[in-house]
C-alpha cells in the first residue's frame, strides 16, 4: 500500500471514529478531530521527506482493479505539484480545526457531524490531487461537492442554503460536462488502445483537432468554473460570504485549486493541441478575472466578499502563469497554488475572528483594531501584505514568477497583468486602514485580543508565510521538474532570452 | 396432422411457478378465513417469488429458443431480465405487505356504509398479492418473448392486474379510481396500437417473430411504407408503457393515484420489463432497419431527458416530481436502445437494477411520511423532515443523489455506462443532452434537500411513522443496493457483461 493511501484512509478512519463518539461530547470530537488532523500531517510529512526531488516521474504509486470491466483502477501517484498541493491541504485542516475551535456551534447539526464532513472531505483532498486515473479524479472530483455543501449549508451564516445550492449547481453543471469529455476520451482510447483511463497512457492518444477542442473545452469549463475564472465566478462571492470562515479556506485554499491544479494535469496534458489552440482566449478571460476581482475587491463593504474577490482576481493570475506555457509560468503558477492557500488562509481566519468578535462583518463597523487587539491586527496586516504580494511574503515570489514566465511568451498580456499589482495595493491598504487604523470605531473599544489557541493556529501559517517569502527554494525544488515535464509533453519550449544585443 | 406443442418445463419453471403462485393465492382468497389470509398470502407470494429465482440461477447458463415452440427466447438477457423482475418484485411485494394502504373491499362505493363496515370489521381483502403475482409473471414473459403474439400477450398479462392494483388505494380512493381508469383507457390505446404495429410488421414481412422480421428486412423486398407504419405503430405501444415523452402525460396522474406500494412496484418492475422488451425488438427485430427508427427514437429520447428534468422541477406533489424523475429516467434508458451494441445492452441491464432498487426505496419511503390521513405527498409539507427523523430522511437524500447521479452511487455508474455505450455509437448528441439534462435534474433534487434539512420546519402534525420489519427490511435492502453497485460495481457490471446477449 503506497503512503498516499495511507493519507487518504487516516482522516477518513478518523471520521469512522468520530461517528461512534456520542453527540453530547463536542469537545472529544473536536480533540479527535484535531489529533488525526495532526496524525496525517505527520504522515504527509514521512512523505514529503521520501520523496525523491530531482525524479520527475509519478512516485509512490499504487495501482489496483477497481471497476475492471470498465478498465477503472483506483491508481494513485504523485510528482512535485501534486505532493505541494497536499501538503498544503493536510497543513490547512488541522490549522482550521484548531482556530475555529467553536465554529461548529451555530450549525444545524452537532460539532460531531461538522468534524466527520471536515475529515471526509480531507481524504478526498489529499486523493483528488493524487489521482492518476481520471475516472477516480472524477469521481473524488464530484463527491468532494457533498460534504463542502453540508458544510455551508449546516454550518454557515445567512442565505447559507442558497449559497451553498449555487455553489453546488455550478460545480455539478461544470463537473457533467467534464464527464461528457471523460466519456469522450474514454471511447478514444477503446479505439486506439484499448479500454483505459490512466492519465499517462491517455496522455498518449492522437486526437483530432476539432474533437480535441471540444472535449478540451468539457475539461476546462468544469476547471475554469471551480477555480474560479471570469464570467464563471459568481458562485464564489456568495459562498465565502455564507460559509465558516474554515470552511471558506478550505473552499478557497485547497477545493479551489483542484480546478488550476487539473488544467495543468488534464487540459495540458491530455489535449495540448487545443491548449495552445485556447491560450489567447484564455489569457484574456484571465486577465479579467484579475481586473475584475481587483475592482470588485475594492468596491466590497463586506469583508469576505473582499477576500473573495481578491481571490478571482488571484485565479486569474494562476491561470495566466498555467495557459503562459513558459516553465517558469507553469511553476510560479504551482507556487502561487500553495501560497494563495496560506495567505487566504490567514485573512480568512483573521477576519473570521474580527467578525465573530465585533458580530458583523461590514468593514466600516471595523476602525482602529491595531489599538484594540494588536495581535490580531498584526495577522490580518502580515495576510494582507502577503496578498498584495509584498516582497520577502511568499506571494510576491510567486507573482514575480508568473509575470516573468508571462512576459518570456505574451508580454503585452504580462503588462496588463502587473496593473493588477497596482490594484491588489488599493484594495489591501484600503481594508486595512479602515479596519485598523484611524480612530476605534464605537462598540470596537471592548474587542478581545487573540487568545493562546488562536495564536498557536495562525502562528504557524504566518511562519510559512515568512519562510516560503525568504527561502522558496524547497518548494520550488519539488515542481520544477513536474512542470518541466508537463511542458515538455505538451511540446512547448520556453522562449529564447531576446535582452541583451 | 396435429402434432401438440413440445414445451420445454425445464426452462420455463420461473414464469410458471409465479402462476402456480398466483393461481394459489387465487384459491386461499376464496378460501381461507380473515385470520390467516395475509399471512399466507404473504407467504405464497414471498416463496413463489423465492422458488421462481431459485429455478432462474438453475438455468442460468441454459440457451434456447425452443422452450415454447420458438416464442420465448431463453438467453442471457431474458434470464437477467426476469431475475431482476423477481427480486425487485420480491422488495415490492416486502412494501405491498403493509396492508394498510390498500382498500379494504375493493368493491365498496367510496364513503358508503360497506366500505366503513369493511374497515371497521377488519375484513381486508387480500387480492392485490396474486393480483401482483400475475403482473409479474407477465412483466417476466415480456422480455423473453420473441414473436408479437407472445409479446402483446406478455404486454396485456402484465398491464391488466396493473390497472387494478392502481385503484385499491385505502384513502383518497376517488383519485386512486380516476387514476386506474385513466391508465386503462390509455393503456388499451396503447395496446391497440401496438396490435396494429404488429399487424403492418406481419403484413410486411410474413411472419410474427422478430428474427423473421429481421431476415425480411435484410432481404428488402417488402413493401416499405408497411415496415415505417409497423415500427411506428409498435413503438408507440411501447413508449407508452415506457413513460417516454409525448406519451407520458399519464405517468404522474397514475404515480401520484396508485397506493404508493404499487406505484414503487410499478415503476420499478414495469420498467425492467417494458425496456427488456423494448431492447428485444429493436436489437433483435429490427436493428437492420435502424436507419428508419434511429432519429425519431433519438428525438424522442432527448425530449423525455429534457422534459422529465424540467417539468419535475415545477411539482409540489412529491410522487408527481418522483414520476417525472422516473421518465427522464426513461429517457436516459433509451439511450442505451439507440446504442445498439453489446455496451448498450450491457449498460441498460445495469441500470434498470440500479434504477429499480433506488425507486423501490424512494416509493417505500414516501408511504412512511404521514399525518392521520394518511400519507403526505405534498412537498411543502416535508419541510424539515431531516429534522424530525434524521435517518429516514437522510436515506430519502441517498436515494434522491442516486437518481441525480452523483459518483459513489448506483446511478452514477448507470449514467456513466449509459452514456459511454451511447459516446460509442456515435450519439454524442445524446450524451450532452444526456449531461445537461442531469445538471437541471439535480436542481430539483437538490431543492428537496434543501426542503427536509436546510428549511425550518413549520408547525405541523407530519410525522413519520415508525415502519414495519418488512418496510425497514425492504428500505434497507435497497439503499445498501444503492450504495455497493455505487461503490463496488463490478459485482454487478460482471454480470450483465455475461448476460448481455440475445439469441436470434
Amino acid at each position: 500500500m503506497s503512503i498516499v493511501t495511507t493519507l487518504e484512509l487516516l482522516p477518513l478512519l478518523g471520521a469512522v471514529l468520530l461517528a461512534v463518539i456520542p453527540k453530547s461530547n463536542a469537545e472529544l470530537a473536536k480533540r479527535v478531530a484535531l489529533a488525526t488532523s495532526l496524525v496525517t500531517l505527520a504522515v504527509a510529512g514521512v512523505m514529503a521527506y521520501k520523496f525523491q526531488i530531482h525524479d520527475s516521474a509519478m512516485q509512490f504509486v499504487q495501482s489496483n482493479k477497481w471497476i475492471a470491466s470498465f478498465g477503472i483502477n483506483y491508481a494513485v501517484g504523485i510528482d512535485g505539484i501534486a505532493l505541494v498541493l497536499i501538503l498544503m491541504a493536510v497543513v490547512l485542516v488541522p490549522v482550521v480545526i484548531l482556530a475555529g475551535w467553536h465554529e461548529s456551534e451555530n450549525g444545524k447539526w452537532s460539532a460531531k457531524v461538522f468534524y466527520i464532513l471536515i475529515l471526509v472531505l480531507e481524504t478526498m483532498m489529499v486523493g483528488v490531487f493524487a489521482a492518476t486515473d481520471v475516472f477516480l479524479f472524477y469521481v473524488i472530483f464530484e463527491a468532494m461537492l457533498i460534504p463542502v455543501y453540508f458544510l455551508i449549508g449546516g454550518y454557515g451564516r445567512g442565505e447559507r442554503a442558497a449559497a451553498a445550492m449555487k455553489f453546488l449547481l455550478y460545480s455539478l453543471f461544470g463537473g457533467l460536462l467534464m464527464l461528457a469529455a471523460i466519456i469522450g476520451i474514454y471511447v478514444i482510447a477503446g479505439n486506439q488502445i484499448g479500454h483505459t483511463f490512466d492519465l499517462a497512457q491517455l496522455s498518449t492518444l492522437t486526437i483530432d483537432s476539432s474533437t480535441q477542442n471540444f472535449l478540451f473545452l468539457g475539461f476546462f469549463i468544469a476547471f475554469a468554473i471551480k477555480a474560479p475564472l471570469w464570467p464563471l465566478h459568481t458562485w464564489l462571492p456568495t459562498a465565502a460570504k455564507s460559509a465558516t470562515p474554515g470552511t471558506s479556506i478550505l473552499l478557497l485554499g485547497v477545493l479551489d485549486k483542484v480546478g488550476t491544479y487539473g488544467m495543468i494535469r488534464f487540459c495540458i496534458a491530455l489535449f495540448p493541441e487545443a491548449a495552445k489552440t485556447f491560450t489567447p482566449l484564455i489569457i484574456v478571460l484571465a486577465l479579467i478575472s484579475i481586473l475584475y476581482g481587483a475592482f470588485l475587491a475594492i468596491g466590497q463593504k463586506e469583508i469576505n466578499g473582499l477576500i473573495a474577490f481578491t481571490s478571482i482576481s488571484h485565479f486569474g493570475f494562476i491561470t495566466l502563469g498555467i495557459f503562459a506555457m513558459t516553465s517558469q509560468g507553469l511553476s510560479g503558477a504551482t507556487l502561487y497554488m500553495v501560497n494563495h492557500g496560506f495567505s487566504t488562509g490567514a485573512l480568512f481566519l483573521a477576519a473570521g475572528w474580527m467578525v465573530s468578535r465585533r458580530k458583523s462583518s461590514n468593514i466600516e463597523d471595523f476602525g482602529g483594531l491595531q489599538r484594540v487587539t494588536p495581535v490580531l491586527a498584526w495577522t490580518f496586516f502580515l495576510a494582507g501584505m502577503s496578498a498584495l504580494a509584498l516582497p520577502g511574503l511568499s506571494s510576491f515570489v510567486s507573482e514575480f514568477l508568473v509575470l516573468v514566465g508571462t512576459f518570456t511568451r505574451y508580454p503585452i498580456a504580462a503588462i496588463f497583468g502587473t496593473t493588477g499589482i497596482v490594484l491588489a495595493a488599493l484594495y489591501v491598504l484600503i481594508v486595512i486602514q479602515k479596519s485598523l487604523h484611524g480612530p476605534t470605531t464605537p462598540g470596537n473599544e471592548d474587542l478581545k485580543d487573540l487568545n493562546l489557541r488562536e495564536k498557536i493556529s495562525v502562528a504557524p501559517v504566518i511562519a510559512l508565510l515568512v519562510i516560503f517569502g525568504f527561502f522558496p527554494k524547497p518548494l520550488l525544488d519539488a515542481i520544477n521538474p513536474a512542470s518541466q515535464t508537463v511542458m515538455t509533453h505538451a511540446g512547448v519550449t520556453d522562449p529564447a532570452p531576446k535582452a541583451g544585443k | 396432422m396435429f402434432s401438440a406443442p413440445v414445451l420445454n418445463y425445464s426452462l420455463l419453471a420461473p414464469i410458471l411457478i409465479v402462476l402456480g403462485g398466483a393461481l394459489l393465492g387465487v384459491l386461499v382468497e376464496a378460501f381461507l378465513g380473515k385470520a390467516i389470509r395475509a399471512t399466507a398470502q404473504l407467504a405464497i407470494s414471498l416463496g413463489s417469488l423465492v422458488l421462481a429465482f431459485a429455478q432462474i440461477i438453475r438455468i442460468h447458463s441454459e440457451r434456447s429458443l425452443t422452450a415454447a415452440v420458438n416464442s420465448v427466447a431463453i438467453d442471457g438477457a431474458s434470464i437477467f431480465f426476469q431475475g431482476t423482475v423477481l427480486v425487485l418484485a420480491f422488495i415490492g411485494i416486502l412494501f405491498i405487505a403493509d396492508q394498510d394502504n390498500f382498500a379494504a373491499q375493493a368493491s365498496a362505493i367510496p364513503g358508503s356504509e360497506e366500505e366503513r363496515s369493511a374497515i371497521e370489521t377488519g375484513k381486508q381483502q387480500t387480492e392485490i398479492f396474486p393480483l401482483t403475482l400475475f403482473a409479474v409473471s407477465g412483466m417476466m414473459l415480456f422480455p423473453m418473448a420473441t414473436d408479437l403474439i407472445t409479446l402483446f400477450v406478455a404486454l396485456e398479462v402484465l398491464s391488466l392486474p396493473l390497472y387494478l392494483m392502481a385503484g385499491l388505494s385505502r384513502r383518497r380512493r376517488l383519485l386512486s379510481q380516476e387514476a386506474a381508469l385513466k391508465y386503462f383507457l390509455l393503456g388499451a390505446f396503447s395496446s391497440a396500437f401496438f396490435l396494429f404495429g404488429s399487424a403492418f410488421l406481419y403484413g410486411y414481412s410474413g411472419s410474427l417473430s422478430l428474427s423473421g422480421i429481421a431476415n425480411a428486412i435484410t432481404a428488402g423486398n417488402g413493401n416499405d411504407i408497411f415496415l415505417l407504419i409497423g415500427i411506428a405503430f409498435l413503438s408507440v405501444g411501447l413508449l407508452f408503457k415506457v413513460g417516454a415523452v409525448p406519451f407520458h402525460s399519464w405517468t404522474p396522474d397514475v404515480y401520484q393515484g396508485a397506493p404508493t406500494p404499487i406505484t414503487g412496484f410499478m415503476a420499478a418492475c414495469t420498467k425492467v420489463a417494458a425496456f427488456g422488451a423494448t431492447l428485444r425488438i429493436f436489437y433483435v427485430g429490427l436493428s437492420a432497419a435502424q436507419w428508419e427508427w434511429k432519429p425519431i427514437i433519438t428525438t424522442i429520447s432527448i425530449l423525455t431527458m429534457a422534459v422529465g428534468a424540467i417539468a419535475a422541477i415545477a411539482q409540489r406533489d412529491v410522487k408527481r416530481a418522483l414520476a417525472f424523475s422516473s421518465i427522464a429516467h426513461a429517457g436516459f434508458l433509451l439511450t442505451g436502445v439507440i446504442a445498439l451494441n453489446k455496451a448498450g445492452l450491457q449498460a441498460s441491464l445495469f441500470y434498470v437494477v440500479a434504477y429499480g432498487f433506488t425507486t423501490l426505496g424512494a416509493f417505500g419511503i414516501v408511504t412512511l411520511v404521514r399525518d392521520s390521513a394518511g400519507e403526505v405527498t405534498d412537498l411543502n409539507r416535508w419541510v424539515g423532515l431531516g429534522k424530525k427523523s434524521p435517518l429516514i430522511a437522510g436515506t430519502f437524500v441517498l436515494f434522491l443523489i442516486s437518481f441525480a447521479g452523483i459518483p459513489l452511487t448506483s446511478g452514477f455508474i448507470g449514467k456513466f455506462s449509459l452514456f459511454n455505450a451511447a459516446y460509442e455509437s456515435g450519439n454524442i448528441l445524446v450524451v450532452v443532452v444526456g449531461v445537461l439534462s442531469s445538471a437541471v435534474a439535480a436542481f430539483f433534487y437538490l431543492r428537496i434537500v434543501v426542503m427536509l434539512f436546510f428549511t425550518e420546519p413549520a408547525n405541523d402534525s407530519v410525522t413519520v411513522v415508525i415502519p414495519s420489519v418488512m418496510t425497514r427490511i425492504a428500505i434497507t435492502v435497497c439503499a445498501l443496493a444503492t450504495i455497493i453497485l455505487g461503490v463496488y460495481p463490478s459485482l454487478l457490471l460482471n454480470t450483465a457483461q455475461t448476460f448481455a446477449n440475445f439469441l436470434a
